[in-house]
């Protein structure tokens, strides 16, 4: 009898290495798919637009720097810089939304839903049109400073729901709320503001990668390089808090500190992408859904880096539809990115209906 | 062995500084199984998160293993005490073998990635609560008395001295609840690992457990053994009980006796015959009187709970006048006699004129 139990057991360890080595042959199957699709648009999203170079032109361009002046400057100067704007806010908005769902334990948290976009929006075009009527102009590190400021200030306000109110749904509601009141203050604040500064802010307020230069992208590789270090090693504690509260304190977590620094970690991730690009919706539901859904897995150690380079993926797709749907006229980010998001959340909220809870 | 190993000392617990429970003061020894009995709300799990940190101590210290709790830091304290709680996971996408890997927390470097060893736990702790088969399966998949036994392998892989559960058999069906306790006394016995829980099975609760706490109102109302613990008046007390029975020498619990004070039918039975009877008949609410039984008969523990009147007699003497007199008189109210089976022997074979008068009367059946 001990010898059948015996072969049992090593049966099913055998069994669960085989099915271990199976789950990383996934990982690194989309790990691989992600790298390829990254570069693919990348390549895509340098070559399309109004003036067509061709891929032999643009490796020369991007390795040498050399060739036609002015296909130079058209890839170095609008194309690149708002590529890699692009992809580094895709990234931290999927991620910022990843971390608002473990902190809310909710699949449908995000920056967006929960007017955290919207209050970084509204301090931001107010502290905009402040500084400008005293002859400032803002440089981005107060960009992202007012934009984590208005983030902050959303999310007293949820938590301070959150505190009387259980109910998760209430919570979005709540969340959708502050979003819209947000978003008057800060239609109020533009109507007020003088014509040269809402050229500017209009564009800015509806979302939009266009515009980025160099100097944006390396502020917000730094801010964002750091945020997402910072992130992947809380992979672990996230992880504990996936089981909840009382289970990830009973296995070491301080919880009252790991709290902070997911609204910290979060709020920065999205106070960024609504300095420079506005507000964007739905890519942090989204993204982190799909990602999971493609790993087979939560387990934030795989998933927060395939979740940034899954945002990323994502919203370059979405600026190339963007700007070349109905080109010379480009659309608005958040208007792709809720054709292509929207659907998602709304399979997902169908899904968990009937799913097995 | 370390006398005083987890000591609480007039501890007061409750929410936002309110005080719930006060003056709670426990001594339990390394190796020990402490369950936690009492009442809906008594606050047995107010006690237990309290002794997990989960919630502030309002007043009085909680000592584990010379060290007051507060001063020892989360992650000191995890590898030291594990926990089972009722809430439910609401995980996606996580194997139980990822589950169980949560309980390796205390114990792996800054990314959490587990090592040779750390696997080889896992597996261990699967295989204490033979789940190795669950290992692959989705969490969300498997059924509520796996997920216990998931969530127990995980507190068993964190290696702990203590481990707390709420309520652990709750949702399960007796089969996992067997095997959920049974399992919990090898940890205690082979491993050394104290055990605190609540219960709301309290028949369970007296077979497993080394000490019984019980919690009503707002102190502890008795701590002692399951022998001095488990006595009728102490239970029936504790939970309030009005509208029924316990039984403290099977922890069963039964249904109030039927109404009446007149029996209308008389039962004789013996060494058991007569409990589906006696079950019967309280069923259908019908008052009934019991007899001759000796004493240590089985049938007369529950027969005096649920008859009007139980004759009986002295163990292993012959049937008294007394008493053959008292059955007759009571027999004769009776419109119906059941004979659950009896066995004629020297010391009661004066049953058999018992029996031949009801034939007599017409009344047996």
């Amino acid at each position: 009898m001990s010898g059948s139990k015996n072969t049992e057991k090593t049966e099913s360890i055998e069994s669960y290495r085989q099915e271990n080595f199976r789950r990383r042959s996934r990982y690194t199957a989309v790990f691989i798919t992600l790298a390829i699709a990254f570069f693919v648009i990348i390549v895509i999203n340098i070559n399309s637009g109004n003036v067509h170079i061709p891929i032999s032109r643009i490796l020369n361009i991007l390795f040498t720097r050399s060739g036609d002046p002015k296909e130079v400057d058209i890839i170095w100067r609008i194309r690149l810089p708002r590529i890699l704007m692009a992809a580094m806010l895709g990234g931290a908005l999927s991620l910022s939304g990843f971390l608002l769902q473990t902190f809310f334990e909710n699949p449908i948290a995000g920056p967006f839903v929960l007017g955290i976009s919207s209050g970084a929006k509204m301090v931001v075009a107010f502290t905009m049109i402040f500084s400008l009527s005293l002859g400032y102009t803002m440089n981005s590190y107060s960009l992202i400073g007012a934009a984590f400021v208005g983030s902050l200030v959303s999310i007293g306000f949820i938590l301070l729901v959150a505190r009387r109110i259980k109910n998760m749904a209430a919570l979005l509601v709540a969340g959708i709320m502050i979003g819209y009141i947000c978003s008057a203050v800060t239609d109020f604040i533009v109507t007020f503001a003088s014509d040269s500064d809402i050229v500017n802010l209009h564009g800015w307020s509806l979302g939009s990668f266009s515009g980025m230069s160099w100097s944006n992208v390396h502020i917000t590789s730094v801010v964002v390089g750091i945020t997402f270090v910072l992130t992947f090693l809380c992979s672990k504690p996230i992880g504990a808090y996936q089981l909840g509260e009382a289970y990830a304190q009973s296995i070491g977590v301080n919880i009252k500190v790991f709290r902070v620094a997911l609204i910290l970690l979060s709020s920065v991730f999205s106070a960024t992408v609504t300095a420079f690009a506005g507000p964007i919706s739905f890519v942090g539901i989204a993204v982190p859904f799909l990602i999971k859904g493609a790993l087979g897995t939560s387990k934030p150690l795989v998933v927060i880096p395939a979740t940034f380079v899954g945002g990323a993926v994502f919203c370059m797709f979405c600026d190339l539809i963007a700007r070349l749907a109905f080109a010379p006229l480009e659309l608005n980010i958040s208007t792709v990115t809720s054709i292509f998001g929207a659907p998602v959340v709304i399979y997902m909220m169908i899904n968990r209906r009937r799913g097995v809870r | 062995m370390n006398e005083k190993y987890f000591e609480l000392s007039n501890l007061s617990v409750g929410y936002n500084k309110n005080v719930l429970i006060h003056d709670i003061c426990l001594d339990i020894k390394k190796g020990e199984i402490v369950t936690l009995i009492g009442p809906n709300g008594a606050g047995k799990s107010t006690i237990l998160k309290s002794i997990t940190r989960q919630l502030e101590i309002i007043g009085g210290q909680v000592m584990f293993d010379t060290k007051e709790i507060r001063s020892i830091s989360y992650k000191e304290l995890s590898k030291k005490m594990a926990v089972v709680l009722t809430e439910r996971l609401k995980t996606e996408l996580l194997t139980c073998h990822d589950i169980v890997a949560t309980g390796r927390y205390p114990y792996t470097g800054r990314l959490g990635i587990l090592s040779k060893e750390d696997e080889d736990k896992v597996d261990e702790a699967l295989k204490a609560v033979n789940a190795l088969d669950l290992g692959n399966r989705d969490f969300n998949a498997i059924s509520d008395g796996q997920k216990q036994r998931i969530l127990l392998a995980r507190a068993i892989c964190q290696e702990p001295e203590v481990i707390i559960l709420d309520e652990p058999t709750s949702f399960l069906d007796i089969r996992y609840k067997l095997e959920l306790l049974s399992i919990l006394g090898r940890m205690a016995k082979e491993k050394g690992i104290t055990i605190i829980m609540t219960l709301h099975e309290i028949d369970l609760a007296q077979k497993i457990s080394d000490k019984i706490v019980c919690v009503s109102g707002d102190h502890i109302t008795r701590y002692g053994t399951p022998r001095e613990v488990f006595k009728e008046e102490i239970i029936k007390e504790l939970y309030g009980i009005d509208n029924g029975f316990f039984d403290p020498m099977f922890g069963s619990i039964e249904l109030m006796k039927p109404e009446g004070k007149e029996p209308e039918v008389f039962v004789i039975s013996s060494g058991g015959t007569g409990i589906p009877v006696f079950r019967e008949l309280q069923k259908t609410n019908t008052p009934f009187a019991a007899g001759i039984l000796y004493t240590n008969d089985i049938d007369y523990q529950l027969a005096r709970l649920l008859a009007c009147e139980v004759v009986t007699e002295e163990p292993f003497e012959e049937i008294s006048d007394k008493a053959l007199g008292r059955a007759e008189e009571l027999m004769g109210k009776c419109s119906r006699v059941i004979n659950a089976g009896v066995p004629i022997g020297t010391q009661n074979r004066r049953l058999k004129e018992l029996l031949d008068l009801a034939y007599e009367q017409g009344k047996l059946k």
